[in-house]
Order: structure tokens, then C-alpha cells, then sequence
């Protein structure tokens, strides 16, 4: 049984770790290019979300390579998310593929649920021998997380473009290479040492304050998001991401005990313009933006995948709390058609008006 | 008297017998928006944002209409859930907010929200706060909701005889009353509040009413017809809609009740991107009911439209003729 799955940023090194670690071969399929999407956009519904068309690419590419089972997470709804391995065995079974999707549902919710499924896919290794190697993956998603959240603050600091994006790549190859929790946790501290070390200027004000929001795997693949967060932070801004895989699972997977507090803030903070859950991360995006204007930020990224219905919710909503909280707001729906000028374009336009907004606010600053 | 507004769009081909049942057990007087007009479309797209699908920009267009009514309430219900395990789309569960945001200077939203995953009791608490603005008694806001449960069984009870849901709502000219002239019988698949509005589905039903088929909707069919079609999906369908849209497909193909199937969608409807293609794939697969798929968005045309339909009921009927005759098609 040799397994593969969709990427989604990093995901792939901790779900390698773990079912290489419990005994299965791994096929991680190649890394996203424009030929990847080409081939998901082509044999996908054609207005179906553009996750789902990226996954579709990624399977394809995997199946080719020798991939013989998919795992792929299920849900329960409303969001698309919920059915899309349903439509996508079908398009792949039309396509003559031999292979099986294995869908990892949450029955309800927990993380109890979750294990059962996964006891199949560890080769029915001992609990203890399960849970010893879903440590080892957890202990990577926070390191990897560490490192980029870093990675976000110093990228406007650099001396020299493209540094911090190095040392960030050297990092995760060091913690995607390390299987023991002593590794680990040496690899991070190198890690994070990499980045920490990269040369940096003297800033004359401190950088803009961006938050960037909205659909998960828009926000997290840098494929996808047409590289936001290296854009941003080279043109000399910090980003800061609501939504970190290792939060993801805290707050979706972990029991009620563990979840982060910053889920009901969050949901506290949406409550007067959107007081029930939509699907997605629309209640997220709706919530995050308050807290980000509460903190001061100067502005705040919505990304959102082409038709993402509970994000069509939220960008319905954002307009007025950009307006009643005076924080600037984009929202950018990215598909297989979109191109790099164009965003970069309205990315420095973006830029353009906070810095003036800035400067208008600090008359001292200038 | 309290006037309540209630949008002609979305829900109100699903509900609207319930909810008039209710106000008016309570001594409001209903305000319907206008019928849909190009200009209520128009006002909708205005407002809403650009990726919005069809039917919710529609909805919004009908809001700003019965702005001008003079209404005490505008009801905007939150549909999150109808039945077990299952969903609306994203939309209802933030259409009153949304609306809310969208449209300035609205008289004030009566909210209910239908949820039944949450308890009952949360539900009777939720419609004594509705009701409680029209009466005083929780008796009668209770004997309004039993009376619009049993207006709305009526109403699906009359569905379910093959009537549509307009010669019921709007006493319109019941175009299935008339008897087709060629002997075909075609399912239209889709959204009720898509293939009832005759604006946005471009009168579908009497264009093939006079095209000569004999029509079929999901409504008409029972709920354990809709069960049995989606007992062949391997994992339940989390989308009421959806599950009637696709429960009707997969049923009519098992039965082989009809000679051919339109599937409606309207661009930008995320249920309907995943169901239209499981449904294609699987009637591609079988191919024993020819299915045409079209998709509906404001930028439509009727010219191309016409052309689409009517070739297809050509070639349904040439189909049939042949078929009939012992030939292979």
C-alpha cells in the first residue's frame, strides 16, 4: 500500500513522518507547479473551489508516480471541503486509475474519532507506538509553524531580498529530516537560529503591520496565494497569519480542554456582525479581522479561494468592519486564472495607501 | 397591524404557506415583494458581492423592494438545518447578516433560526421570540407554529401530485394541466427558487410545456424516492438541497421514469458544483436518460438558451421515436 496525499504547505513532512514511521511507503506527490494546476483545473468541476482542482493535480501526480492509496480528510459540512474526495474518486476512477481514497472522516469531531480511523492506516501498530509517532508529527507542525512565524517578523528586516526565504528552507529541511524528538528539537533551535541570523537592516519607523486572513489552504499553500507572504514581507511588511496548521489542529482536533483560547475570543470578537458559524473559515475571517483591528494593525489581506461560498459570506460582512474599525481591507479570489502582475500590482497599491495613511496619522514620522 | 415583508425569493417557494400561516394566525398582515423584474435583479447584483450566486443576489434585489413598502419587519429567517446530519448551503446560515451589512436603512430583520441539530427546546424559545412581537400569549404563538406545520404538510402534499409550486403560491395558470401533445416526459432538477421564478429560469416549464413534454420536478417526488437515489452515494450527502437534487437523479435513472434530465444550476452555486458532477459522471457512465446541464447566471441569454432547450427535446423525442422502433441510438 503505497500512500500519498494532498499537499497543503508543509503538511507533507509531518504526515511523512508519521506513516513512515509506522511502517508505510510513502509517495509524496511532486511539488505544486503550473503543471500541477493545469492537470487539476482540467479534469476538475469546472466552478468547483480551487482547492479541490490543486488536489485533483496532486493525486494525478502521485497516482503516476506509484501511488496506490490517497488519503484524504472528509467532514460533515456545509463546506465543499466536506464531499470533495467523494467527486474527486469519481473523476479519478473516469480517468482509469487503479487506486483506492481512504477519507479520513471525523466521526464526531474528536480527536478519539480520528484515532480509531488512523489505528486502520497505522498497519494496526500498538496504541503506544501510534501515539509515540503522532507526537513526533506534532512536535514538527510546531516547529515548522515556529520557524515561519519568525520568518514572517525578521523578512521585512532583511538586508538582503530572498535571505530570510533561504534560511527559512534550509530550517525545514532540517526538521523534515529529523525523526526523533531530540532532532527535533535541536533542529528547530537551528532553525530558528538560521533565521534569527540573517543580516538585517536598521529600520528608520517599524515595518506596516499586515493580517492576513481567510480560506486555510489559501492562506497556508504559497503556491496558491501566489506567494503572499514572501510579496508582502519583501516589499518591507510583517505579516502576521490568523491561521497556523498547529492551530488548526488544536482547535479542530485536540479535546475541549487543550482547544486555544483564542477561538472563542475570536468568535466573541465576530459576534456582533456575525453571530453563527457559516462553514469554512468564514466566522475566522470575520472575527480575526476585529481582533487585528483591535491590535492595531495597519491592514488586513482576505484570501479566498473563486466561489468559496462561507467566504462570500464574510466578504459580504468585511467591507463594514473595515469601514466602523477604520482598518484598510483587501480581499483577493485567486483560481487557476489568476496571474502574479496583477496581484503584485494591487498589493503595492495596497501598500501605497497604508503607508500614506500612516504618514497622515504620525505627521512626526515623516 | 404589524406588516411583514417577506422577499419573494429563496425559501419562499419552500415555506411560503408556513410562514403566512403563522403571521397571520398572529393578526400581521403580509408584504410580498414584487414579482422579479429586471430592475429587483439589477438593485441585488448592485449590492451584493461580485462571486454571489444567482439566487442570493435575487434575494438581496427583493429586499431593497420592499424597502419602499412601508413594512413594520422584514422576515429573514436562518435556515442552518431541516433535517438530520444535513445542511443548508452557507449562505442561509449567514443570509440575515449578510443582508444586514449589505443594504443600508432596512426596517428591522425578524429573525428565527431553524436549526433542528440544537435542542427543541431552544427552537420553541427562538419562535416565542418571533412571536412575541405580533402576541402576548405563548398559546397562541404555539397555536400559530401547529398551524403552519400543517399549512406547509398541505402544501407538500399538493406538490407531490405533479403540481408546481407557483399554481399553488400564485394561483398561476397550471401549465401541467394541459396535456402534452407528444408523449415525453422531462425532469427538470434544480433549485425551487431557481425553476420557479420565472425571470431566472426564462419560464422553463412552459417553455417545454409547449415544446410538448410533460415535466417533473424534485418536489414531486417523495421523500423516500429522494432517500433511495442517494442510498447509492458511499457517504451521505450533507446538503439538503443537494440531496434532493441528486436523490431525484439518481432515482429517476434506477426507475427510468422519464426520457430525459435538465439539470439547472446557477453559476457560482457551491453545492451544485460538486452534485451537477457527480450526477453528469454517473448518467455519462449508465447513459440510459439523456441529461443536458445548464447553468443560469445574470448574464444569460434567452436566444441561447431557447436554442440549448429545444434542441435537446428534439433529440430526447428523435431518441425515444427510435428507441421505440426497436432501433439502437
Amino acid at each position: 500500500m503505497k500512500l500519498t496525499f494532498p499537499h497543503m504547505e508543509n503538511l507533507y513532512i509531518p504526515l511523512q513522518t508519521v506513516f513512515e514511521e509506522l511502517g508505510q511507503e510513502v509517495i509524496v506527490p511532486p511539488p505544486i507547479t503550473r503543471k500541477t494546476i493545469t492537470l487539476g483545473a482540467r479534469h476538475s468541476p469546472e466552478f468547483a473551489c480551487f482547492p479541490l482542482k490543486v488536489n485533483m493535480g496532486n493525486f494525478i501526480e502521485a497516482l503516476e508516480a506509484g501511488a496506490e492509496t490517497i488519503i484524504m480528510a472528509g467532514g460533515t459540512g456545509p463546506c465543499r471541503f466536506g464531499y470533495y474526495a467523494e467527486v474527486q474518486r469519481e473523476i479519478l476512477r473516469d480517468l482509469g486509475y487503479d487506486f483506492e481514497i481512504l477519507v479520513v472522516e471525523p466521526p464526531h469531531g474528536s480527536l478519539v474519532g480520528l484515532l480509531v480511523n488512523i489505528k486502520k492506516l497505522a498497519n494496526y501498530r500498538s496504541w503506544g507506538e501510534i501515539w509515540r509517532v503522532l507526537k513526533l508529527g506534532w512536535q514538527q507542525v510546531l516547529a515548522l509553524d515556529e520557524v515561519h512565524a519568525l520568518a514572517l517578523k525578521v523578512r521585512p528586516r532583511e538586508r538582503e531580498k530572498g535571505a530570510v526565504s533561504r534560511a527559512q528552507k534550509k530550517a525545514i529541511e532540517m526538521i523534515a529530516g529529523s525523526r526523533t524528538p531530540e532532532d527535533i528539537a535541536h533542529s528547530r533551535e537551528a532553525g530558528l537560529g538560521l533565521v534569527r541570523g540573517v543580516e538585517q537592516r536598521e529600520l528608520t519607523r517599524p515595518p506596516l503591520k499586515i493580517g492576513l486572513l481567510g480560506e486555510i489552504y489559501m492562506v497556508l499553500e504559497p503556491y496558491v496565494n501566489l506567494e503572499l507572504e514572501k510579496t508582502l514581507g519583501e516589499m518591507g511588511v510583517e505579516v502576521e497569519r490568523s491561521i497556523y496548521l498547529s492551530h488548526w489542529i488544536q482547535a479542530h482536533l485536540f479535546p475541549k480542554a487543550y482547544r486555544p483560547p483564542d477561538v472563542e475570543e475570536m468568535k466573541k470578537a465576530a459576534s456582533s456582525y456575525l453571530d453563527h458559524f457559516i462553514g469554512g473559515h468564514g466566522l475566522e475571517s470575520v472575527g480575526n479581522t476585529i481582533l487585528f483591528a483591535d491590535k492595531g494593525f495597519d491592514g488586513v489581506v482576505h484570501i479566498l479561494p473563486f466561489t468559496c461560498t462561507p467566504e462570500i459570506v464574510a466578504q459580504s460582512i468585511l467591507p463594514e468592519i473595515s469601514r466602523d474599525r477604520k482598518i484598510p481591507l483587501i480581499s483577493f479570489s485567486l483560481d487557476e486564472h489568476s496571474g502574479k502582475a496583477g496581484f503584485v500590482t494591487r498589493l503595492e497599491a495596497f501598500i501605497d495607501l497604508l503607508s500614506q495613511k500612516r504618514a497622515h496619522r504620525e505627521p512626526a514620522a515623516r | 397591524m404589524l406588516r411583514v415583508g417577506i422577499p419573494r425569493a429563496l425559501l419562499y417557494y419552500n415555506y411560503y404557506p408556513a410562514w403566512k400561516s403563522f403571521f397571520e394566525s398572529l393578526g400581521a398582515e403580509i408584504v410580498l415583494s414584487d414579482k422579479t423584474t429586471k430592475k429587483i435583479l439589477e438593485d441585488g447584483i448592485r449590492v451584493a458581492v461580485d462571486e454571489t450566486c444567482l439566487p442570493v443576489k435575487l434575494f438581496f434585489g427583493h429586499v431593497i423592494n420592499l424597502k419602499e413598502k412601508n413594512v413594520d419587519f422584514l422576515f429573514i429567517p436562518r435556515l442552518v438545518s431541516v433535517e438530520r446530519k444535513r445542511y443548508l448551503c452557507p449562505k442561509f446560515l449567514g443570509l440575515p447578516n449578510m443582508v444586514n451589512h449589505l443594504i443600508k436603512d432596512l426596517p428591522p430583520l425578524a429573525e428565527l433560526d431553524i436549526d433542528v441539530l440544537k435542542e427543541t427546546k431552544g427552537f420553541y424559545r427562538e419562535l416565542y421570540n418571533l412571536g412575541k412581537r405580533f402576541s402576548n400569549s405563548p398559546g397562541q404563538v404555539y397555536l400559530a407554529y401547529r398551524r403552519a406545520m400543517k399549512a406547509l404538510k398541505a402544501y407538500e402534499g399538493y406538490l407531490q401530485q405533479g403540481k408546481t409550486p407557483l399554481s399553488y403560491l400564485e394561483g398561476a395558470a397550471p401549465g401541467e394541466e394541459t396535456r402534452p401533445s407528444r408523449d415525453l416526459s422531462i425532469a427538470v432538477l434544480g433549485h425551487s427558487y431557481n425553476l420557479n421564478d420565472p425571470y431566472i429560469s426564462m419560464d422553463i416549464f412552459n417553455r417545454l410545456g409547449g415544446m410538448g413534454a410533460r415535466v417533473y420536478t424534485c418536489e414531486m417526488f417523495p421523500e423516500s424516492a429522494h432517500r433511495l437515489g442517494v442510498s447509492r452515494l458511499r457517504k451521505d450527502i450533507f446538503w439538503t438541497f443537494g440531496k434532493e437534487i441528486i436523490g431525484s437523479a439518481f432515482y429517476l435513472l434506477e426507475k427510468k421514469m422519464v426520457d430525459g434530465v435538465i439539470l439547472l444550476v446557477s453559476f457560482g452555486c457551491g453545492p451544485d458544483s460538486l452534485v451537477g458532477e457527480l450526477v453528469e459522471r454517473v448518467y455519462k457512465r449508465k447513459k440510459d436518460i439523456p441529461l443536458l446541464y445548464l447553468t443560469l447566471d445574470e448574464h444569460s441569454g434567452e436566444a441561447g438558451f431557447l436554442t440549448r432547450l429545444e434542441a435537446f427535446v428534439d433529440m430526447v423525442y428523435y431518441r425515444k421515436e427510435i428507441l421505440s422502433a426497436g432501433g439502437t441510438f
